[in-house]
C-alpha cells in the first residue's frame, strides 16, 4: 500500500495557560487518502479544530506545544520552517472556516481576496488573477461571476460567502482541503447546496477533504471515513458505514441515541449521554469517557479508571474501549 | 367569546390558550444622512394565524430571517405588533398596557437560545431565579428561597449551587437555569426560542428530555421555535412552517412530516442531512428524494408579490406571482392540515389521509 497523502501519528497539542496545561489533543493518529473525505466528529472541546490548525501550522509556537508526526505528501510539518509552511498553505493544503463573514476581509472585494491568494503563490499578474477569480466563482456556482467579482463580502448572502470562501481555498488547486464546520452557520437548504458543491468539486479535482463537524448527518452524507473524537483522543475510527451502522464505542452510541432523526419512528425517546464533557486541564485518567459511561462495570471498572484504552485493531474499524466485541453486540441489540 | 377558527369537533373544541390572527410586525428601515426618514419596511411577520392549545407544543420552523423569533417575541409581548391580534386565554392582549399585561406576564415565559448572554453574570443563580418572583411580588408558600431550591431540583441542578454564578456552569447547565427561571411563576405557556441549538448533541438531548418531562408533569404549552426539523418533530404535536413572514403550512406532526404539501416544506425536509436510523424503518417513511433549492431567501424589505416562495419554487407559474395563495385545507388533507400553495405537492403517503379527490392523491 502506498503511503497516505496525509498521515498524522501520535499528535499531541498542549497549551500552557494560567489554569494549567490544557491537553487539547492527546496521541491522535489518522490518515487521509487522496480523493477521499475524512469526517472528524466530536463535541466542542474535543480537539477537532486544534488538530487541523496543527496540520496547517497555525498554532502560536509560544503557547502551543506540539509533538508527534504530521506528514503531508511525505513532508514533515511539525517543526517545519515558516517559509515551508507558507509554500504549502494554499498550494497543498487549504482551509474553509465556519463563519464566512468573519473570515473574509470587509475592506476588499471578493475578487481581490481570491486573486491575492493566486498571485501570491503563482506570481501571476493582476489581470490573470482576476480572470482566475472569475473562473473560480463560476466553478462554485456564483451567478453572474463577472459582475459579482467586484462585490464586497457584505453584498453576498451567507451561502454565497461560503461559496466565495471555497473558491478562495481552491484557487491554487490544493490536494487537501480542511473544512471546519463549513455549514454550521447556514440554513439547511443552503447547507445542502454547499455540501453538494464540495462533493462535486472533489469528484472533479480529486482533492482530499477533512470535514470537521458536530453533525453526524453531515458526516453521513459526505465522508468516506470517520474519526470520532472525545477529550482530545480518537475513540472510534472506520468507514462511514461501519461507524454509523455498527458503532462500537459507548460514546458513539451516545451521540447516535441522543440525536432525533427524521427517519426514526416518532416518539423514540432520546437517550442522552449523562454528565458533561471533562475539562481538558483535568482529563480523567484511564478512559476519558469512563465517568459518563454506562458500561464500566461490564468492561472492568478498575481497567477503565486506570488504563487508557488504545484504538484497536490498528487498521479498519477500531475503537478505544475495553468491552469485547461480543459484549458490544449484545448491548447494541 | 370568539369561536375557534376551524371549529373542529371533539377534544380541541375548547378555546385555544393562544390565538394569533393576522399578526403583523413591520420594522421601519431608515435612511438619510442627517435626518433619518423611513425609506422602507422589513416585513418580519406579515399576517399570520396560529393557535396554541393548553398543554400542547406548537413547533415553529423556518430558515433564518423568516420571522419565527419575531413571532415568539410578539407572543411574549416583548415587541409591539403593528397589526393583527393576539388573544391569550380569550382576552385581547394585542396592545395591552403594562398594567394590563402584569397578570399575564407571569403566565407567558420565555427561554432564550444563548445560555451565555441570557443570564446576568453578576447575579447568583438563586438571584436570577428569584428575580421573576420579586418583580411580580409573588410569595410562594414556604418562601421564595425554598421555591428556588425546589426549581433547581426540578431542572436537575444541585440546590446547593444557589449561590454560584453563571460562569461556574457549563452551557447545558446554564440552559437549565434559564428553564428554572421560566418555571418560577408557574407559566401556562413557554415561548422557547431555539432552546437547544447552542448546545452539544449529547447535552441537547438532556435539555429536550427535561422540557418534555416538564410538559408532561406540569401541562405547560410550548411555542417551540427552532430551525432543526428533527428536534421540532421530536418535541411538537403540531408544526407550522414559516417562510418570509408567512405561515406556508401548518399541520399535526405526522401529517406534516409524512405528507408535506407545500413545496417549501418538502424541500426543507429533503435537505436535512440524515443518518438513516435503520434502513428498514426508513423505507416505511418513504424514499427520501432530494430537492435542491436554488438561491437564497429574498429580502423581507421587498418580498416577492403573490406567493413569496415562488422565486425559489420549481413549480412556480404566472398565477403564483399575481395571486397570494391562502392558507387553507387542501383536498386530501386531514382536518387541521393547512397549506398555502396554488400547486401543492401530491401527498407522498396516503394511508390515513382523507383523500377527497383521487385525482389529487
Amino acid at each position: 500500500m502506498s503511503t497516505p497523502f496525509l498521515s498524522v501519528r501520535d499528535l499531541t497539542v498542549d497549551f500552557h495557560t494560567e489554569d494549567g496545561v490544557v491537553h487539547a489533543v492527546d496521541g491522535l493518529s489518522f490518515d487521509v487518502e487522496k480523493g477521499t473525505t475524512l469526517g472528524i466528529v466530536g463535541e466542542s472541546g474535543s480537539g477537532k479544530s486544534v488538530t487541523n490548525l496543527a496540520v496547517l501550522g497555525l498554532h502560536n509556537p509560544e503557547t502551543a506545544k506540539i509533538s508527534g508526526e504530521i506528514r503531508l505528501d511525505g513532508e514533515e510539518l511539525i517543526g517545519a520552517s515558516r517559509s515551508t509552511m507558507e509554500r504549502l498553505r494554499g498550494n497543498k493544503v487549504a482551509m474553509i472556516f465556519q463563519d464566512p463573514l468573519t473570515s473574509l476581509s470587509p475592506y476588499h472585494t471578493i475578487g481581490r481576496q481570491i486573486g491575492e491568494v493566486f498571485r501570491r503563490h503563482t506570481g501571476a499578474s493582476r489581470a490573470a488573477s482576476r480572470d482566475r477569480a472569475i473562473e473560480m466563482l463560476t466553478r462554485v456556482g456564483i451567478p453572474q461571476p463577472k459582475v459579482r467579482v467586484d462585490d464586497y463580502p457584505h453584498q453576498f448572502s451567507g451561502g454565497m460567502r461560503q461559496r466565495a470562501m471555497i473558491a478562495m481555498a481552491l484557487v491554487c488547486d490544493p490536494d487537501l482541503l480542511i473544512a471546519d464546520e463549513p455549514t454550521t452557520a447556514l440554513d439547511v437548504t443552503v447547507q445542502a447546496q454547499i455540501l453538494d458543491l464540495l462533493r462535486d468539486l472533489q469528484e472533479q479535482t480529486g482533492t482530499a477533504i477533512i470535514m470537521i463537524t458536530h453533525d453526524l448527518g453531515v458526516v453521513a452524507g459526505t465522508a468516506h471515513e470517520v474519526l470520532v473524537m472525545y477529550a482530545g483522543r480518537a475513540v472510534e475510527r472506520g468507514t462511514v458505514r461501519e461507524v454509523l451502522r455498527e458503532p462500537r464505542h459507548p460514546y458513539t452510541w451516545g451521540l447516535l441515541t441522543s440525536m432525533p432523526r427524521l427517519s426514526a419512528p416518532v416518539d423514540v425517546p432520546l437517550l442522552p449521554v449523562r454528565g458533561t464533557p471533562p475539562s481538558l486541564v483535568n482529563v480523567p485518567p484511564g478512559c476519558p469517557f469512563h465517568p459518563r459511561c454506562d458500561y464500566t462495570d461490564l468492561a472492568g471498572p478498575e481497567l477503565c479508571r486506570s488504563e487508557r484504552p488504545e484504538l484497536s485493531p490498528h487498521r479498519g474499524h477500531g475503537d478505544a474501549c475495553y468491552l469485547t466485541l461480543a459484549q458490544k453486540r449484545e448491548i447494541v441489540r | 367569546m370568539k369561536e375557534t377558527g376551524t371549529g373542529s369537533a371533539a377534544g380541541k373544541a375548547a378555546e385555544p390558550l393562544l390565538e394569533l390572527s393576522g399578526l403583523e410586525k413591520h420594522f421601519p428601515v431608515t435612511g438619510g444622512f442627517v435626518f433619518k426618514r423611513q425609506v422602507g419596511r422589513v416585513h418580519a411577520v406579515d399576517g399570520i394565524d396560529l393557535t396554541v392549545h393548553a398543554g400542547e407544543t406548537l413547533g415553529l420552523v423556518g430558515e433564518s430571517g423568516c420571522g419565527k423569533s419575531t413571532t415568539g417575541r410578539l407572543v411574549a409581548r416583548l415587541l409591539e405588533p403593528t397589526g393583527g391580534a393576539i388573544r391569550y386565554g380569550g382576552r385581547d392582549i394585542t396592545h395591552a398596557s403594562r398594567r394590563e399585561l402584569k397578570p399575564i406576564r407571569s403566565e407567558i415565559q420565555m427561554i432564550f437560545q444563548d445560555p451565555y448572554s441570557s443570564l446576568n453574570p453578576r447575579h447568583t443563580v438563586g438571584g436570577i431565579i428569584r428575580g421573576p418572583m420579586e418583580v411580580n411580588g409573588i410569595d410562594p408558600p414556604g418562601g421564595r428561597d425554598r421555591r428556588v431550591r425546589e426549581l433547581l431540583e426540578i431542572v436537575g441542578l444541585n440546590p446547593e449551587h444557589y449561590n454560584r454564578f453563571p460562569h461556574e456552569f457549563s452551557g447545558g447547565q446554564r440552559q437549565r437555569i434559564g428553564v428554572a427561571r421560566a418555571l418560577a411563576l408557574n407559566p401556562r405557556l413557554i415561548v422557547a426560542d431555539e432552546p437547544v441549538s447552542a448546545l452539544d448533541v449529547s447535552i441537547q438531548a438532556q435539555v429536550v428530555n427535561l422540557l418534555q418531562a416538564l410538559q408532561r408533569e406540569l401541562g405547560i404549552a410550548f411555542l417551540f421555535i427552532a430551525h432543526d426539523l428533527a428536534v421540532v418533530r421530536h418535541f411538537s404535536q403540531r408544526v407550522a412552517v414559516m417562510y418570509l413572514g408567512k405561515i406556508v403550512e401548518v399541520a399535526d406532526r405526522d401529517s406534516l412530516y409524512r405528507r408535506p404539501r407545500h413545496p417549501y416544506t418538502h424541500a426543507l425536509l429533503s435537505a436535512v442531512p440524515e443518518v438513516e436510523a435503520d434502513p428498514a424503518a426508513a423505507s416505511t417513511a418513504g424514499p427520501r428524494e432530494r430537492i435542491r433549492l436554488a438561491g437564497d431567501v429574498p429580502s423581507p424589505i421587498d418580498p416577492p408579490s403573490g406567493c413569496r416562495f415562488r422565486t425559489r419554487c420549481w413549480k412556480a407559474q404566472e398565477k403564483c406571482a399575481s395571486e397570494e395563495p391562502p392558507l387553507v385545507r387542501l383536498e386530501g388533507n386531514r382536518e387541521g392540515h393547512l397549506t398555502a400553495c396554488h400547486f401543492p405537492e401530491a401527498p407522498t403517503v396516503h394511508g390515513d389521509d382523507v383523500v377527497l379527490d383521487p385525482a389529487l392523491a
